[in-house]
């Protein structure tokens, strides 16, 4: 992979992360392994460059008054909790079945939000 | 309370499925708590600052992380962010539900063919 492809996919990355309040870490990660790096050490790179990703989002977000500060707050410190809980977990299942359980709940709250808003 | 057991869902399935905390904070706040999709994401922005940054200390530690690499994609996708945070305005809360919900249905299909 080009260096400048990789610009061009974090570039996109950023407008899905900005558009639907996500880390971006979904192109991060295979962008990085594309340029060399390995499955860790891609996924913890992924996460440093979240950082400015999710910050200038936040910042433009913050300036439309749509961040809730103190939800915000509680969500992020109480979700690492929930991390380290979900690492000692995921040591003791089979991973491709939980993969596949969590993609049909995807699908569920999908089609929930498309429902909701359709009705509402 | 509410929000307390969505942060911990949210932080167990992404350590658990490998997917970021974002896609199960969003819904959860619209469904659970009624917030209106911009807000929702707006905020789930800013959650994920903080266990970003907490995830990034522990591998850092390890020496995992390449910050010459995190600069290469994180810097565009700031501006990206930024882009589409401002994009985002331009859409309704009932269009940006539909094509939140699309983009769930698009991470649900990559996880099933990986």
């Amino acid at each position: 992979m080009t260096l400048a492809l990789a610009v061009v996919l974090g570039l996109l990355a950023g407008i899905v992360a900005g558009l639907f309040g996500v880390g971006g870490g979904i192109l991060f990660v295979p962008t990085l392994v594309a340029l060399g790096l390995g499955q860790v050490e891609a996924e913890a790179t992924s996460l440093a460059a979240i950082l400015p990703t999710v910050l200038a989002g936040t910042w433009r977000q913050a300036r439309y008054d749509n961040v809730r500060w103190r939800p915000a707050l509680v969500l992020g410190v109480v979700s690492v909790a929930g991390v380290g809980l979900g690492a000692l977990v995921a040591l003791s299942l089979p991973e491709h079945v939980l993969r596949k359980l969590f993609a049909v709940l995807l699908i569920a709250v999908a089609g929930q939000i498309a429902w909701r808003a359709r009705a509402g | 309370m509410k929000l307390a057991l969505i942060g911990l869902v949210a932080g167990f399935m992404s350590a658990l499925f490998g997917v970021g905390g974002g896609i199960v904070v969003v819904p959860l706040l619209i469904l659970l708590l009624a917030y209106r999709p911009h807000v929702a994401t707006a905020t789930s922005l800013a959650a994920i600052g903080i266990t970003a940054l907490a995830g990034t200390i522990t591998y850092a530690l390890h020496g995992d992380v390449h910050p010459a690499y995190a600069a290469l994609v994180g810097l565009p996708a700031a501006f990206g962010a930024t882009a589409g945070a401002t994009l985002q305005q331009r859409i309704g809360g009932r269009m940006l539900s539909f094509l939140f919900a699309g983009f769930l249905v698009v991470i649900a299909i990559s996880l099933l063919v990986r």
